[in-house]
């Protein structure tokens, strides 16, 4: 068909039922988390991963020591994956809303750069002797970048995308050096713990941490939930958003708390994992498209799901050696953003 | 469009909007001073004036956008400060100059977001009928950057009417249109005044404004210099001390007035 008023074709591409992508989506997440939970250094056959679920955590009429890696070492770390990656999808869905902007992402613009330095921090004074102190101040220092950036990329009501990238540069140069003077001064036992947050792991997955970080999801997803209809109306602007009666100021303000809360939280529990949070927004506004009601709720699902694949990764390629799981995600997102980039760039018409 | 039990308050002919002795200071400089005038339903009032008059600071200090810095502005009989943001929205829509949209919105989803400050069972049937008065029904599932120009203005304006609002504040609804569209726009904003909608417009076109406005405010420096019907404000003594250029209204063959730039 070709339009009546431009003289080109048409190109309405319509999109895919969201109920089909929801249903592929989680069945996606379910082939990959039993293929997560049979595979690594102990084999587990797929068959044996469901009996040893039906199992239950203390019977073991199974084989012992797959009843063991299972229950304490895959299970925690696969149901940690998911929360992280749900959690990192969810914060870039809505920092994307919120800033109006494609390559806003809890990585690129420094927030996951303040949760870690609050980490390395409270590493280096002994906070995580604390119950939850890491998380505490993981959260503390993400928050802050939250704020920070929000603070110094607007200008008149909007976010200009080279000062927004810009702010995330120095943000993330300055977390560099807040990490190199703690490794600096840290004795051995620290540096591991430090490097661990710098390079983002899944690998010391526990019960205790899964714990800490899922309440912490949760509340993230029930708030964001509240933001679907508000985001969409963003998109037009804030001085359109506020025509329509949205109280623009507060609402990006309860926003950015919560993509605080989700970022924070899971750089709190697995170091510094990038482009989760650019990635997955993006393939799923290309799939079913930008509506956040829906965008919200299946890029968590593809969140989890990518952060479990990337870990499997992680854990398999050079096994029995393991890759940090934040440098896989950096090999396949960096060259991502550059095209995002790219065409985020041609469709403004440079910047000057 | 508005369906009687919404604005049953306003009466046809009650007054929706008024300003009385608006004025805005910015950083110092004063942008408009003492301005008043007042809009019925069933009214459509222009807003002409040069570059940098201050039409665009008056329709941001009517739309609540800008906070004047003396008189006030009521919307349906109530200062705009003592209504709440949802209540506001409810009783105007504002028309930006230009839109531009963050994400590949559809048309569809577009003058949806139009409904925000209802959000009732009402919804598809006001989105429906919004698009097909716009005639962009056939583009309903076309994303917002792939129209043409055209096309996102009547968008854009069927979202304003989706807000099944009393007054519709429109900045330059024909800037950049070709005449088919931009009479296209003008004939269906006419349509909305005869049903009772409030319109205040800022317009370029001095022609258009004698031709579709029951009303004419005239704005220079700051300003209101005239306000009445567009026979007695587009006159052309006045017209050319305000553009600082000669101007002159000559009678057409059929007896209708042109205004046009010359000695």
């Amino acid at each position: 068909m070709i339009s009546r008023e431009t003289g080109k074709p048409m190109t309405t591409r319509r999109r895919p039922n969201t109920l089909v992508v929801g249903v592929v989506l989680a069945a996606l997440l379910v082939v990959v988390t039993v293929v997560s939970l049979a595979s690594g250094a102990y084999r587990i056959g797929i068959g044996d991963v469901v009996r040893i679920l039906l199992d239950g955590p203390t019977r073991t009429s199974t084989d012992p020591v797959a009843h063991g890696v299972f229950w304490q070492v895959r299970l925690p770390r696969v149901a940690l994956a998911v929360v992280v990656g749900a959690s990192l999808a969810l914060a870039g869905v809505i920092m994307q809303g919120i800033f109006r902007n494609p390559l806003a992402e809890p990585a690129t613009v420094g927030v996951s750069a303040g949760a870690s330095v609050g980490a390395v921090i409270a590493i280096i004074i002994g906070a995580n002797a604390l119950p939850l102190g890491v998380q505490v101040a993981a959260f503390f220092g993400g928050t802050l970048a939250t704020a920070l950036v929000y603070a110094l990329s607007r200008h008149g009501g909007r976010t200009e995308v080279v000062t927004l990238i810009l702010t995330g540069i120095a943000i993330n140069a300055f977390a560099g050096a807040v990490i190199g003077f703690s490794v600096f001064i840290a004795d051995d036992a620290q540096i591991r713990s430090v490097t661990f947050w710098s390079l983002g792991t899944l690998g010391l997955a526990t019960w205790r941490t899964v714990a800490a970080v899922l309440p912490l999801g949760i509340l993230g997803v029930v708030m964001s939930a509240r933001f679907a209809r508000v985001l969409d109306t963003l998109a037009l602007g804030d001085r359109s958003a506020g025509h329509l009666g949205v109280r623009v100021e507060s609402v990006r303000l309860q926003a950015i708390a919560v993509v605080g809360l989700l970022a924070s939280s899971a750089v709190g529990a697995t170091g510094m994992i990038a482009f989760v949070g650019l990635l997955v927004p993006h393939i799923m506004r290309i799939l079913i498209g930008p509506r956040h009601r829906h965008l919200l709720w299946t890029a968590a699902l593809l969140g989890a799901s990518v952060t479990m694949l990337a870990d499997l990764a992680a854990r398999t390629l050079l096994a029995p050696a393991e890759l940090p799981l934040g440098v896989v995600t950096a090999l396949i997102g960096a060259p991502f953003f550059l095209v995002l980039l790219r065409t985020t760039r041609r469709a403004e018409g440079g910047w000057g | 469009m508005i369906p009687a039990n919404v604005h049953a308050a306003t009466a046809p002919g009650a007054v929706v909007l008024r300003a009385l002795g608006l004025g805005v200071e910015r950083n110092g400089a004063t942008l408009l001073t003492d301005i008043s005038f007042e809009v019925r339903r069933g009214e459509l009032l222009a807003i002409i004036g040069p570059n940098g008059a201050g039409k665009s600071t008056l329709l941001g200090a009517l739309a609540g956008d800008i906070e004047p810095s003396a008189g006030s502005v009521e919307l349906d009989g109530r200062p705009l400060t003592e209504l709440v943001a949802r209540d506001v929205a409810r009783l105007r829509a504002v028309l930006p100059q230009q839109l531009s949209i963050a994400f590949p919105f559809t048309v569809r989803e577009i003058v949806a977001m139009g409904r925000n400050p209802w959000l009732d069972d009402r919804d598809d049937a006001v989105v429906a009928a919004a698009m097909q008065r716009l005639d962009v029904t056939h583009l309903a599932e076309r994303t917002y950057p792939t129209l043409s120009v055209g096309e996102q203005a009547r968008t854009s304006l069927a979202r304003v009417l989706a807000q099944e609002t009393p007054l519709l504040l429109l900045d330059e609804p024909t800037a950049a249109l070709d005449i088919g569209q931009q009479e296209k726009m003008l004939t269906i904003t006419r349509g909305l005044v005869n049903e009772g909608h409030a319109v205040v417009a800022v317009l370029h076109d001095l022609n258009v404004a004698r031709r579709h406005a029951d009303k004419v405010l005239v704005v220079h420096a700051g300003r209101s210099v005239a306000y009445g019907t567009p026979h007695d404000v587009l006159v052309a003594d006045r017209l050319s001390s305000v553009y600082d250029h000669p101007i002159r209204v000559i009678e057409t063959r059929d007896g209708t007035p042109y205004i046009t730039p010359g000695e």
